[in-house]
Formats: C-alpha cells, sequence, structure tokens
C-alpha cells in the first residue's frame, strides 16, 4: 500500500435539528472515506440530540469565494437600497410577513 | 430474592460495567479525535445499562444495596462478567477486536431479551438494544477496515484475534444458573445464540482477512464468578478507589 497520506482527509459536516428546515454547517472532522465520516459526525456533532439528518462533503469538493473577491463580488449591493422590498406598503390584513 | 435472577442480572450489568471501565480508559489518548470521542461515547452507553441492569439487581436482591453499592463495593470473586471484557485494551486494534467480539454477541443477547418475560428486562434490552446496533456496526467497520489494511494493521488484527478469540466461547456456555432463567423465559439460552455468531463472526473476518485460530479451546470462570484473569483486580483498584478511600464520596 502506498500512496497513503499520513492525514485523513477534511470532512465538512451539516446538521439539520430536530425543527430546523435546512441544513447548518456545524463543523468539520477528518475520516477515511464517506462512511466513516458520517459515523464520526454521529459521534462528535450529535452526542447531545442535535439533529435529525446529517451531511457530510469532502471540504476539498467545496468550491470557496475568495477574500480578495471581496470587492468586486458584494460591494456593488451595498449602494442598491432598491433592491430589498421596503418600498412597499404592505396592507394590514396582511399582517405579519 | 430469586438467586437465579439476580445472578443473571449480574451477569448483564457486570458485562456492559466492566467492558464500558475498559473502554473508558481510551478517554483523551485515542489514536484520533474522532475515535477518542466514539469510544467515549460507547463508554458511557455501557455505563448507562450497567446502572439499569444493577438497579433491578439490586432491587431484586432486596438487602438495601444500590446499584452503585454493587458496582464499586464487590471484589473481584463477586463479579459475574465474561472474561473476555475485563482483558486489558492492548493497542487500538486490539481494543476493537474485543469490542467486535462482544458487541456481536451482546447484539443478539439482547434482541432476545427484548422477548423476555420479565417485563422490565425486555424494556432495558428495547432501550440498549438500538446503542449497541450502533456498536457493532462501527466496531465491524474498523476490524474490516483494519484487517484489510495494511500489511501491519493487517498482522496486529490477526494477532488480536489470536489472542482474544479464545475468549469468546464463555459467552455460549449454558450453566445450571442461566438454565433456571431461560426456563422462566427470562433469557436466551446461550448455546443458541452461538451459531448465528459463528455466521456474523466469519463474514467479518472473511472481508477483514483474518482468520480465527484452530481449534475450540475456550477459557471459563468469569460468568459464574469461579476464576476471573488478573486483570479484573487491577482494573477494580482504578475503578473503585475513589469509593474505598473516601467512603460515600459524592460530586
Amino acid at each position: 500500500m502506498t500512496g497513503f497520506s499520513k492525514q485523513w482527509p477534511l470532512w465538512e459536516v451539516f446538521i439539520r435539528g430536530q425543527h430546523g428546515l435546512s441544513h447548518r454547517h456545524v463543523g468539520s472532522l477528518h475520516a477515511v472515506d464517506a462512511e466513516s465520516a458520517m459515523k464520526n459526525a454521529r459521534d462528535v456533532y450529535t452526542r447531545r440530540n442535535e439533529g435529525v439528518s446529517i451531511w457530510v462533503v469532502e471540504a476539498a469538493q467545496i468550491t470557496a469565494s475568495s477574500p480578495s473577491d471581496k470587492g468586486p463580488l458584494y460591494e456593488p449591493s451595498e449602494s442598491k437600497v432598491y433592491r430589498h422590498p421596503t418600498f412597499f406598503e404592505i396592507p394590514e390584513e396582511v399582517g405579519a410577513m | 430474592m430469586s438467586h437465579a435472577l439476580f445472578e443473571t442480572l449480574l451477569r448483564l450489568g457486570d458485562n456492559t460495567l466492566i467492558l464500558g471501565h475498559r473502554v473508558g480508559e481510551w478517554c483523551g489518548i485515542a489514536p484520533v479525535l474522532e475515535e477518542d470521542i466514539a469510544l467515549a461515547n460507547m463508554a458511557l452507553d455501557l455505563i448507562g445499562q450497567t446502572q439499569m441492569w444493577l438497579a433491578l439487581a439490586a432491587e431484586i436482591e432486596g438487602k438495601g444495596r444500590s446499584a452503585d453499592d454493587l458496582a464499586m463495593l464487590r471484589d473481584a470473586w463477586d463479579f459475574r462478567n465474561v472474561l473476555l471484557v475485563e482483558q486489558p485494551n492492548g493497542d487500538f486494534g486490539q481494543t476493537l477486536m474485543r469490542q467486535f467480539l462482544f458487541d456481536q454477541f451482546h447484539l443478539l443477547q439482547l434482541q432476545a431479551l427484548t422477548d423476555s418475560s420479565d417485563q422490565r428486562i425486555a424494556a432495558i434490552a428495547a432501550k440498549a438494544v438500538k446503542e449497541v446496533t450502533y456498536h457493532l456496526e462501527r466496531s465491524s467497520d474498523t476490524v474490516i477496515a483494519l484487517g484489510d489494511g495494511t500489511s501491519e494493521s493487517n498482522s496486529r488484527m490477526q494477532t488480536a484475534l489470536n489472542k482474544l478469540w479464545p475468549y469468546a466461547g464463555e459467552m455460549f456456555v449454558t450453566d445450571p444458573i442461566d438454565l433456571e432463567s431461560v426456563e422462566a423465559g427470562i433469557i436466551p439460552d446461550p448455546s443458541t445464540l452461538r451459531d448465528a455468531y459463528m455466521d456474523a463472526a466469519e463474514k467479518v473476518f472473511k472481508l477483514a482477512h483474518l482468520a480465527p485460530p484452530e481449534g475450540n479451546f475456550a477459557h471459563s470462570g468469569g460468568k459464574t464468578g469461579f476464576r476471573h484473569s488478573e486483570h479484573l483486580g487491577h482494573l477494580l483498584t482504578q475503578m473503585q478507589w475513589m469509593q474505598r478511600a473516601y467512603p460515600g464520596a459524592q460530586w
């Protein structure tokens, strides 16, 4: 057996809570494969009854935005207040939205 | 009180107590953080099961002893756990091999106990069976992964199997105390669990490229209390030290 890295790959863990609608990122862990990552996630992140569903994703498979692109990516939306739905009168009958 | 029922409950509770303590010895020193937490979880599951078994044992005994008294104030010859669970941890592979050998038996035993004629025992078994299903999944997968890993990990797992296999047989020996409980419909006859155990173990060993040693020799003396191995006394000195030095101490 050659080509084994000493370190197991990193996995990101997402858990859907008892009442949550979507999975939330809760942390990361190391595991040799997806199945053992799932077991480790169960042991590390659901000990206190936190969740009803677990997703694990190998961290290397995640494409993340780069902090240095912050300007072009996000700043243009800062000055576009009209994209927020705050310019409408909401009839009282509608109640809380 | 029924002597056989009390002994039967001690056998159940002492298996989980001693194995729980052994597994707990890894806390903080396991090879990786994820395994460390997984082992601690499993140890806590086993101690939780112990509380239920020994509380019921104490109630059946009716001498005013508690589960804590039974766990912390008995000496080695009063313990009724099988010899397998008191064997030292060894390396990580040996710990997981011991775990697999016990988990496979434990699951079959608990599945049968959910049909116990004693409702209290059936209820404890129904709760424990879910935990132990996961224990077995984890230990069998790890035995396979290490057995089918590198030549180093394979040889360590084979060494562990050679060492521990002679302790597996004791789990399937039926003695007069078992028979009394079997006849009352309280527990399954341990010897009837053997075939399913061997089938399941064989599948795992095949995938793990491991082979149990030849021969049917089985150590005995744990569950009857006749002769524990030297390791139990050492384990008890650690586990019971606090209660012995400071009787009644609480936190």
